[in-house]
């Protein structure tokens, strides 16, 4: 094999390897703040979701009588998340995941920006020992995290 | 000489390869970019406040040095929310801090070293003229500054003192100087205004600094984490496993919201595994008392434990488990009610193992 065909694909690697990813992860949470209100929010998310490859399960609402309660904001959801087969793969050998399946994103109102958290699934690679699960709990995490990058930039 | 047939392809690779790398320097060193990903959430997009503390106070720049922004950014506040950046570089914490410090560019001159004030006699300021908002050990106020969660008469959540973050960013004529000017915008008056003197403010300091003596000597093994999630295995068939859990949770007047299997919405209707349900339940109060503790609880709520039917016939049931939240949301102030919803989450499922 000629040497050029050896070392350019190691080169394009390398350079990908390079390319700027917009990391917002700090500890074991995700977050991003949108300058738009939780309505437009929540359908950018979806689309977002969806050409990362995932299915939007669905949207739950959290804050059931907030405002009943005084409060000046009731803009809570949950979008849940993810891929059939992995879940059933998951959810059948790792039976202490099942809590954090399928994936969230929690959306939230604050004043005229909407937040939006989630859980970095890279953290799951903690809760057990499992090279294959660790191996989609990263992907699983740079997948969230170009999500989170692309409503930063909506 | 002659150019052989393979090195524009070469050439193209290392020009893709130059382009990358400048990019990914560029991208890692623009403070008002890093701040946007790594801040902005928090702290609001021009450093106005939120979740996190506002940073455009009047009186906050102009009374703490770059070293303190640098030191917070890097150590976090353990326990109140704001992680530890370990994984950005100084470089890149420094572009941060030079961002924030456009806003308000002038850094207040600082005389470095301790004060030696009495401590006895600042914890009896503390308790007279701090605690109501900074707590009666200085752990700081509970909630966040989202909306939802608090009165807005208030710009700010009283910052914990009592913590090992604040206490590595903050020198001892960081909190002394605050303590004399104050923070316009929030409930805190210039210790003049209080009718305190500036020994009695150097007392103050020193109570303050006291609290390093409470912390973990370093080198001392962290406790090690709860385990991610509760489990229990049912003596009975799942559907009876189903019909227990649902009884347990009416029994502590919790109210059953609904009831869906595991992979509901991700495959077509009638395909769902009917031997994975995930049981929604919960309380009014519970939910707000935790929204009002950490907005970022919603990832957990209403209430969930799921019923599930394993391959080898075993039934199990399973949630999350609350004494992982401090650990997840950096937030100690979800210690008592995450406890009292750990015991819940206990009750129910040991029902299905009698």
């Amino acid at each position: 094999m000629r040497k050029e065909t050896v070392f350019l694909p190691a080169i394009l690697l390398f350079t990908l390897l390079l390319l700027p990813t917009a990391s917002v992860h700090a500890d074991h949470l995700l977050m991003v703040r949108v300058s738009q209100p939780l309505g437009v929010t929540l359908g950018s998310l979806k689309k977002a979701i969806q050409e990362q490859g995932y299915k939007v399960a669905r949207v739950d609402m959290v804050n059931i009588g907030l405002l009943g309660m005084g409060y000046t904001s009731s803009k809570y959801r949950t979008v849940f998340f993810g891929k059939a087969e992995e879940i059933r793969r998951l959810s059948r050998d790792h039976p202490q995941l099942v809590p954090y399946l399928p994936l969230r994103i929690a959306v939230f109102a604050e004043g005229d920006s909407t937040l939006l958290v989630a859980i970095d699934p890279a953290t799951y690679g903690e809760f057990l020992s499992d090279q294959k699960a660790d191996a989609t709990f990263e992907r699983w995490g740079r997948d969230m995290e170009r999500i989170l990058a692309r409503m930063r930039g909506s | 000489m002659p150019v052989r047939r393979s090195q524009p392809h070469l050439f193209i690779a290392i020009f893709l390869c130059f382009f990358a790398f400048v990019g990914n320097v560029n991208a890692t060193t623009d403070g008002a970019k890093l701040f946007a990903i790594h801040c902005a959430a928090c702290h609001g997009d021009k450093g106005d406040g939120g979740i996190g503390v506002p940073l455009t106070l009047p009186d906050f720049l102009t009374s703490v040095t770059d070293e303190y922004l640098f030191q917070t950014i890097r150590h976090g506040r353990p326990g109140r929310i704001m992680p530890a950046f370990r994984h950005l570089g100084d470089e890149q914490i420094r572009a941060i801090v030079e961002h924030i410090r456009s806003w308000a560019p002038k850094e207040v001159k600082l005389i470095p070293g301790r004060i030696q004030g009495n401590p006895e006699k600042g914890r009896e300021i503390f308790a007279r003229y701090c605690a109501r908002c900074h707590g009666p050990l200085g752990r700081g106020g509970t909630g966040t500054g989202v909306n939802f969660t608090r009165l807005h008469n208030l710009p700010i959540v009283a910052p914990g003192l009592n913590n090992p973050g604040f206490l590595a960013a903050a020198s001892d004529d960081i909190i002394r100087t605050t303590l004399l000017r104050g923070r316009r915008g929030t409930p805190m008056l210039p210790a003049a205004k209080m009718g305190l003197s500036e020994q009695d403010v150097e007392d103050v300091v020193s109570f303050i600094r006291s609290f390093e003596k409470q912390f973990q000597p370093a080198g001392k093994p962290a406790a090690a984490p709860a385990k991610p999630a509760l489990i229990a295995v049912s003596t009975k068939p799942f559907s009876e496993t189903v019909e227990r859990i649902e009884r347990a949770i009416s029994a502590r007047r919790l109210r059953i919201i609904r009831k869906h299997s595991l992979d509901d919405g991700l495959v077509a209707w009638g395909e769902e595994n009917k031997k994975q349900q995930v049981i929604y339940f919960g309380s009014i109060r519970q939910i707000n008392t935790l929204l009002a503790i950490d907005p970022r609880m919603g990832l957990f709520l209403p209430n969930r434990i799921t019923v599930m039917e394993q391959d080898d016939g075993k039934v199990i049931a399973t949630s999350i488990n609350p004494l992982r939240f401090g650990s997840l949301f950096n937030n100690a102030n979800l210690e008592h009610t995450s406890r009292e919803l750990h015991d819940t989450y206990m009750a129910i499922l040991q029902e299905i193992s009698r």
